[in-house]
């Protein structure tokens, strides 16, 4: 009977299998505990995204945890004259940016737990933009096809264009595969510094969308060793009590 | 289970003449005797147990910073995730839990139908279990919405309109529901009310299975009926040869099962809490949006084999009903299964492989459902949910057929160890 339902479930496995339509996603390798990142991403945050995406859950105070003083945040982080336990907000007027940009900026908050992919998606999507002359702000995303945004980083990076490959498909259709970048016009940086700068943007963005995951994590340990000690005693107390059932 | 009188002095003594507390006790734990043969599988019903009272205890302390209103929701789950001391841990302990009680009680069913705990003379037990795994449904249902999520908001949407389907009164049965025309505000107070509220009928009606349980004695894995067999054990001469006081024996046993449930569920709070996508969603870390649909619409997955049912089912004359009614009816199946076994004995152990391969098929199926219900609907895969909600129903609708006619062991006269 076993080699009857393992047949049967091994005959669905085709059928059922996973479709292997998504994108590629460049791995970000961030580092949670680097807090040398997680300060320079703050900077770049505060910087470059803040002012049309707010992290309305998340409070400036937060930022201590990256090793940085109060005065710290108050002098380079944060509007003068704000309070250290303010929401990380902005000004943007959700209609008027509808109206920019074809839908308000996200709050970013969560943005890493919301997309598959987490931190590698916000890194390739950072190191994706390319230029197109074809979309309203001159450029489009390699995993974001026709994003709103303008490349807010392109000052760093430079601008790149992306090169397709033709193939030909079954049905005599074609379809344009993304292969690789090329640089069009050189930025502040050199691509693998950029590359840092997308990495660090990730990994505070990781940060943010979980701040007590590393804490979560640390505890965790503690948890599953008393819960082994407990069920060694626990087993161990059972098996006394028992010995006299049999 | 004749109590010996004894009378106790000072404060027990005291409480005795005005509450029967050592009566219970005795009656339901040190002098209640259960079959001496549990195996793994009944560790569930404790489990479940505990499940819904950490539902109960996280669920409160949650409510004292979650705010119920469509402008607040997701930002209050935000800040008991960031603000509220332990908000973080209380949070997981509650989505984990849910999906663990799910699991467990899933668990605890499958038990049921191996060991028969569902025959004679457990039937009206096995109803009203079955009524809290459907208040469970409904309490989950309900709780989903409060996070006022994407896959909360569209979730609910999708639920509320299935009794839209139904003939006539369908649309104003879901108004009803909902409070409104569309899942707003008001749907969001209301649900919030009643999944503060449901989970004490569920621990009333978890008391009620347990009275039930207690009168007619548990089950065992060779399904034999202890009560029936010899008199006299190590204990009192009365009780049943094959029973062990609950208390001790299986306090001690299940409180080594809870430290093992704990490894496990812990495990997930700690490091996986939203195991893959599926105790936590992905689109539920965007708040509602009525404007936006999301791209794929699925329920959470204990609730998935019933919609990949629903999905599987054409519509037919104009109308889906035809799959609310026949998801409505695969619930249904379940309170009639007492009725439906006709083997003259209990347990797997003993029945024929009709029966084994007709629960293999049926447990088969119904992971398989639950997969499906949480992907996208391809004509494929809903060939593959048509094959598997028959297979599902032909478990219970063939039952008296191959119940009868398979070629069952006999079953002993005491249990076996």
């Amino acid at each position: 009977m076993k080699k009857l339902i393992a047949a049967f479930v091994l005959s669905l496995i085709p059928v059922l299998g996973f479709a292997s339509g998504a994108v590629h996603l460049d791995s970000a390798n961030i580092d949670l505990k680097d807090q040398a990142a997680l300060q320079r991403g703050a900077k770049l945050y505060v910087n470059y995204c803040l002012g049309c995406h707010s992290l309305k859950y998340f409070r400036y105070q937060s930022l201590m945890a990256f090793d940085l003083t109060e005065d710290q945040i108050k002098q380079n982080l944060m509007p003068s004259g704000g309070k250290i336990g303010e929401l990380m907000t902005n000004a943007m007027d959700g209609e008027q940016a509808a109206k920019w940009f074809g839908a308000p900026p996200p709050d970013l908050t969560l943005e890493a737990r919301l997309k598959e992919g987490g931190a590698d998606w916000i890194y390739t999507y950072l190191r994706g933009f390319y230029q197109d002359a074809s979309r309203p702000l001159g450029v489009n995303n390699r995993i974001f096809p026709n994003v709103g945004m303008p490349h807010v980083l392109a000052d760093l990076q430079g601008m790149q264009k992306a090169v397709f490959s033709e193939h030909q498909d079954k049905d005599g259709g074609k379809t344009k595969v993304f292969d690789r970048f090329e640089q069009l016009t050189p930025g502040q940086l050199s691509p693998k510094e950029y590359d840092g700068v997308a990495r660090d943007l990730a990994t505070f963005l990781t940060h943010v969308s979980e701040p007590m995951q590393l804490e979560r994590q640390r505890l965790g340990i503690y948890a599953m060793i008393f819960m082994l000690v407990f069920f060694v005693l626990a087993y161990a107390l059972k098996k006394e009590y028992w010995k006299d059932v049999h | 289970m004749a109590t010996q009188e004894t009378t106790t002095t000072g404060l027990l003594g005291w409480i005795d003449e005005r509450f029967p507390l050592t009566k219970v006790w005795k009656e339901h734990l040190a002098e209640y005797y259960a079959p001496k043969n549990f195996n793994f599988w009944y560790f569930f019903g404790s489990l479940a147990l505990l499940a819904l009272v950490n539902q109960i205890v996280t669920g409160i302390w949650l409510a004292m910073s979650y705010k119920p209103s469509a402008a607040e929701a997701f930002a209050s789950v935000e800040y008991i995730m960031r603000d509220v001391d332990w908000g973080w841990l209380l949070r997981y302990l509650h989505s984990t839990g849910a999906s663990a009680f799910f699991i467990v009680v899933y668990l605890h069913m499958f038990r049921g139908l191996m060991y028969g705990s569902y025959r004679k003379p457990r039937e009206l037990l096995w109803i009203i279990g079955m009524i809290i795994y459907i208040m469970m449904m409904a309490t989950a249902f309900f709780g989903y919405l409060l996070p006022w999520g994407q896959m909360s908001f569209w979730g609910a949407q999708v639920i509320v309109n299935l009794f839209s389907s139904i003939p006539l009164v369908g649309p104003d049965i879901a108004l009803w529901i909902r409070g409104d025309y569309v899942i707003s505000d008001v749907t969001l107070n209301r649900f919030f009310a009643f999944h503060f509220a449901f989970p004490f009928i569920l621990a009333a009606l978890v008391f009620i299975h347990i009275v039930a349980l207690h009168k007619v004695g548990s089950n065992n894995p060779d399904g034999v009926e202890i009560k029936k067999g010899p008199k006299g054990n190590r204990w009192s001469p009365t009780a049943p040869a094959d029973g062990i006081p609950f208390h001790p024996y299986y306090t001690v046993k299940d409180i080594a099962g809870v430290a093992g449930f704990f490894i496990i569920f812990l495990a997930i709070v700690f490091f996986l809490p939203d195991f893959f996508g599926l105790f936590l969603e992905k689109p539920n870390f965007e708040p509602a949006n009525p404007l936006k649909t999301p791209d794929h619409i699925a329920p959470v997955w204990y609730f998935t084999p019933y919609y990949a049912i629903l999905r599987a089912v054409p519509s037919f004359a104009g109308t889906q009903f035809w799959g609310v009614a026949v998801m409505g009816l695969a619930l249904v199946m379940f309170f009639f299964l007492p009725w439906l076994d006709r083997s003259p004995v209990k347990s797997i152990r003993y029945k024929g492989p009709l029966f084994k391969i007709a629960l293999g098929v049926f447990a088969v199926s119904f992971v398989i459902l639950a997969y499906l219900g949480m992907q996208p609907a391809s004509p494929v895969k809903t060939l593959i949910a048509q094959i598997c909600t028959a297979l599902y129903f032909l478990f219970f609708l063939l039952m008296p057929w191959y119940s009868k006619i398979d070629k069952t062991k006999p079953a002993p006269e005491r249990v076996t160890q």
